[in-house]
């Protein structure tokens, strides 16, 4: 654990990437192979199953730190980090642990059904083995909270140092489902490529936005600069829904989902459509909610993710469909080398044959001469239920992660609002102890009604500002909750409105983020609920 | 019959009706006794100052001529029938903390304080009173501080290999105490010690007063960057992100303060390593400190004053929260103080100028 501690403090002490790099080769340089596959799990996000859970691990850490478990509460609002508040709080006995990360991961897999009491015991045990930094990351390990201030390619760019092999190739085999218990090293890193696991997803290809914000418009000139001729470009509607990769082969089929989760289960009505696939094909898409063969707002889709079981209403008020946008894998062979119009022809042929079309979409092309003339098109975006467009270079390959070049996305503007602060909390990690999360109230006659909460879009100046300004305007405190002075009003940027139940204003936002801070207004020219309410139509 | 309390709070700072004088005080007055020199409770525009005779420099230093008298901890002062004497407060060189006597009753302000002896400063000594008006800048569970010993282990490691890697070495840590404290304890075999002028200034002040510091070097527009590059640079927290301190890049830099036992404290300031060290007391240090007063009733100026004084009410001191200006409910880790070099930026997180309680008539936190 010791490795895996100082692995973890390193990564915390630098914010250079080749210094990163240069901590995680260090790394995996000096820890046993299973150990390498344990971190590869954690930071990838397939953390251990859950053993003790919040309950039981508050309950014993409290008794544990011998506090009341008000002064933990509030010790928890100030590190706004669980594991890392119960590390802080417990007793250091001067212990560090010799124990390798396997070993530790395998002693929390072997808690599943034991009795509470040996489970209780085990933990005591463990906490006063380890030093306040093995705690902290034991700790995050115990409670599946794991983040890392490093993003998965420069794990993946240091490991493919070590290994000698190129970083698409780590990646590719970084994805899908797999344990670090069953899944060795030497297969990770191997030079066979036959040896490929059947589920295996691709790594996604993402989009690079063409404007990094709504202020800065690309004008059709500016497209020519950065694109080059519109006849090199192929055009889609940019769907909103779930990105997702279809597989079916040796007679199996799998849906994955952009997080990596596989999702088969959760999509009955587009088994029959894979099933009837040719063994060895792959599919790139969005899995929308249809009605009619017209897709359905995010928020009619967001009814069914996340529930445990589809029952027969959920199925009938929100169905799904696919709109299919690629090909990776088409007879068994890997097609990502072929170019963007190839592949468009393959995919072409697989729908075309599909009994299946109305789950078996395809993203239609839109025909346009020039950039004025997509500019234009763009405009009915929010009338197509599609959130703006997708530019692919014709001759483009499919890449990995998200690359500037060959794909872009060209966003339309967010529907915005002016609104009022209200209600403030502390944030977590960089923002522990510093109020950043906020929620905003527009006008309902003279009183302001909540309806939407934002925590980003703020530059750290900006935030220290407004820290200050809550900590000296404070109404009332609820627990973490204060109730502000409304006195700053801020531009609510969102993606899309709906009618709502469970929201006091009536309505719920998608992406909702803060624009930027108006300083020029008061308070009292803040939008209306009205205003909002007759944004619901272009949602 | 109840005595009329020998000290209480007032929107100028602790005040002594008795013998009419104030500790610490905010506004302009006649009488200020000073526990110490930062600038959150050493102020400009008193008549008379009165403090231990080690502050004596750094004061005329930061608030120019003043009409200064100094004395021994221990040594005992009479004004107006009170008697006033300065006890040991571990914070910084000079630092004291003030008793009160008249008629029996016995009062202490402990201004700054820590309970570790640090080496440099006269150790902090408990005083036994009736009423402890104390500190509680760290006063949660989770600040709990490591010997110095071993921070300073991993200091002078990282000076060491910073060196190895032709990496310069900037240390950050306030004027007054902590700069101190940090090169004193610096391992010269490694390599030399430099000095950004604001802190070189205080070491002056600090040398006149008899203080023996190890040998510093200051950084002026005749110094070699390539010999500087070698040393270890002990730089204010505003100097942070200036170009002066571009100067040195490539360097490695590190922050001395109890607010680094926080990973999210840490990572805001992007230090390149966070040393978690403190002039304040930790949890256990301010419990065992108040203990060992044996007082009747507490005082809580600034810190978590609000968690801390229902911790004591619940382990069963009669604890309260009062309203200074040495920082207040609100201090955070999360702001710097740009240009305001000499407040203790531990402790001054924020000031909050707000309406404070008034001594008697109002109730409140009074006395």
């Amino acid at each position: 654990m010791r490795a895996f501690a100082q692995l973890f403090t390193s990564l915390d002490e630098t914010n250079k990437t080749n210094e990163k790099v240069k901590v995680l080769k260090n790394y995996f340089n000096c820890v046993p192979d299973t150990d390498k596959m344990h971190m590869l799990a954690l930071f990838s996000g397939r953390k251990p199953k859950r053993q003790i859970n919040a309950t039981q691990f508050r309950t014993w850490a409290i008794e544990a730190s011998n506090i009341p478990a008000w002064l933990f509460e509030e010790s928890y609002h100030v590190v706004g980090d669980l594991a890392e508040t119960v590390a802080l709080l417990l007793p250091d006995h001067g212990n560090s642990s010799n124990k390798t990360l396997t070993e530790w991961i395998g002693e929390i897999n072997a808690l599943n059904n034991m009795p509470e009491v040996e489970k209780h015991d085990w933990l005591n045990r463990s906490w006063a083995m380890l030093d306040a930094q093995e705690r902290f990351v034991f700790n995050k390990i115990l409670t599946g909270s794991f983040r890392v201030g490093v993003s998965q390619n420069l794990v993946i760019k240091a490991l493919a140092d070590v290994a000698e092999l190129d970083a698409a190739t780590i990646t590719h085999r970084m994805m899908g489902n797999w344990m670090p218990e069953t899944y060795l090293y030497e297969e990770l890193v191997h030079t066979d490529t036959a040896l490929e696991d059947v589920s295996r997803p691709y790594p996604f290809f993402l989009a690079y936005p063409v404007q990094e914000t709504s202020e800065k418009q690309k004008s059709p000139e500016a497209m020519q600069a950065l694109l080059g001729n519109a006849d090199e470009w192929q055009a889609e509607w940019k769907w909103d829904g779930i990105r997702a990769q279809l597989i079916k082969r040796e007679g199996e089929i799998f849906i994955w989902s952009r997080g990596e989760d596989l999702a088969t289960d959760k999509f009955p009505e587009l088994h029959a459509l894979l099933h009837h696939l040719p063994d060895g094909t792959v599919l790139d898409g969005e899995i929308l909610s249809f009605r009619n063969g017209l897709p359905l707002p995010f928020a009619v889709l967001q009814t069914r993710i996340g529930r445990k079981t589809l029952s027969k209403k959920i199925l009938e008020d929100s169905p799904v469909a696919l709109i299919a946008y690629d090909c990776l894998e088409y007879d068994g062979e890997d097609i990502r080398y072929k170019t963007q119009t190839e592949r468009r022809q393959l995919l072409e042929g697989l729908q075309a044959t599909t009994p299946y079309p109305e789950v078996f979409n395809i993203s239609s092309l839109i025909t346009f001469n020039s950039w004025d003339e997509l500019a234009e098109i763009r405009e009915q975006s929010r009338d197509m239920m599609a959130e703006g467009i997708m530019l692919k270079r014709k001759d483009a390959h499919y890449q990995v992660g998200r690359r500037r070049g060959d794909w872009w996305k060209w966003k339309i503007d967010p529907l915005s609002i002016d609104a009022v602060m209200i209600y403030a909390q502390k944030g977590h990690g960089r923002r522990a102890d510093l109020y950043t999360d906020y929620t905003f109230a527009v006008w309902d006659g003279d009183k302001l009604v909540p309806f939407a909460k934002a925590y980003s879009g703020l530059t750290d100046t900006e935030i220290n500002k407004v820290d200050s300004f809550v900590k000296r305007n404070t109404l009332e405190k609820f627990g973490p909750v204060r109730t502000v002075k409304p006195e700053l009003v801020f531009e609510i940027g969102f993606e899309g409105i709906n009618k709502s139940t469970r929201h006091k204003s009536g309505v719920a936002l998608r992406f909702p983020r803060i624009l930027r801070w108006r300083h020029d207004k008061p308070k009292e020219e803040a939008d209306t609920i009205e205003t909002l309410k007759a944004l619901l139509g272009e949602g | 019959m109840l005595q009329k309390p020998l000290l209480e709070f007032t929107d100028k700072g602790i005040y002594c009706a008795k013998g009419n004088f104030y500790i610490d005080p905010w506004q302009p007055v006649d009488d200020a006794v000073i526990t110490h020199a930062h600038a959150d409770h050493a102020y400009t525009g008193h008549k008379r100052y009165l403090a231990h005779h080690l502050s004596r420099e750094v004061l005329y230093y930061r608030l120019g001529d003043i009409q200064l008298q100094t004395v021994e901890y221990g040594e005992k002062v009479m004004k107006n029938g009170v008697e006033i004497s300065l006890f040991p407060a571990g914070h910084v060189i000079g630092s004291a903390q003030i008793r009160v006597e008249s008629q029996g009753q016995v009062w202490v302000v402990s201004g700054d304080y820590k309970t570790e002896d640090d080496g440099v400063c006269t150790p902090f000594e408990p005083v036994n009173c009736h009423h402890f008006i104390s500190e509680c800048t760290f006063g949660m569970p989770i600040y709990k501080w490591k010997p110095q010993s071993e921070i300073f282990a991993d200091v002078n490691n990282w000076w060491r290999q910073n060196v190895a890697q032709n990496l310069a070495t900037v240390i950050v840590g306030y004027s007054l105490g902590k700069a101190q404290r940090i090169l004193q304890n610096l391992d010269l075999s490694i390599g030399n010690i430099y000095t950004h002028g604001v802190i070189e200034n205080t070491n002056e002040a600090l040398r006149r007063n008899g203080i023996v510091l190890q040998p510093t070097n200051r950084i002026t527009q005749e110094s070699v960057k390539e010999e500087v590059r070698k040393g270890i640079i002990i730089a204010p927290p505003s100097s942070v992100g200036t170009p002066w301190m571009r100067k040195f890049v490539p360097y490695s830099f590190g922050y001395c303060s109890g607010w680094m036992a926080l990973r999210g404290a840490k990572r805001r300031r992007a230090a390149d390593r966070g040393f978690v060290m403190s002039d304040h007391a930790d949890w256990t240090g301010l419990i065992s400190a108040i203990d060992a007063t044996r007082c009747e009733s507490v005082y809580l100026t600034h810190g978590s004053t609000a968690t801390f004084s229902r911790y004591l009410r619940d382990i069963g001191f009669d604890a309260h929260e009062v309203h200074t200006l040495y920082g207040g409910e609100e201090e955070s880790p999360s702001q710097t103080l740009p240009g305001r070099e000499g407040f203790d930026e531990e402790a001054t997180g924020e000031v909050v100028i707000s309406s404070l309680p008034s001594g008697e008539g109002e109730g409140g936190a009074a006395i």
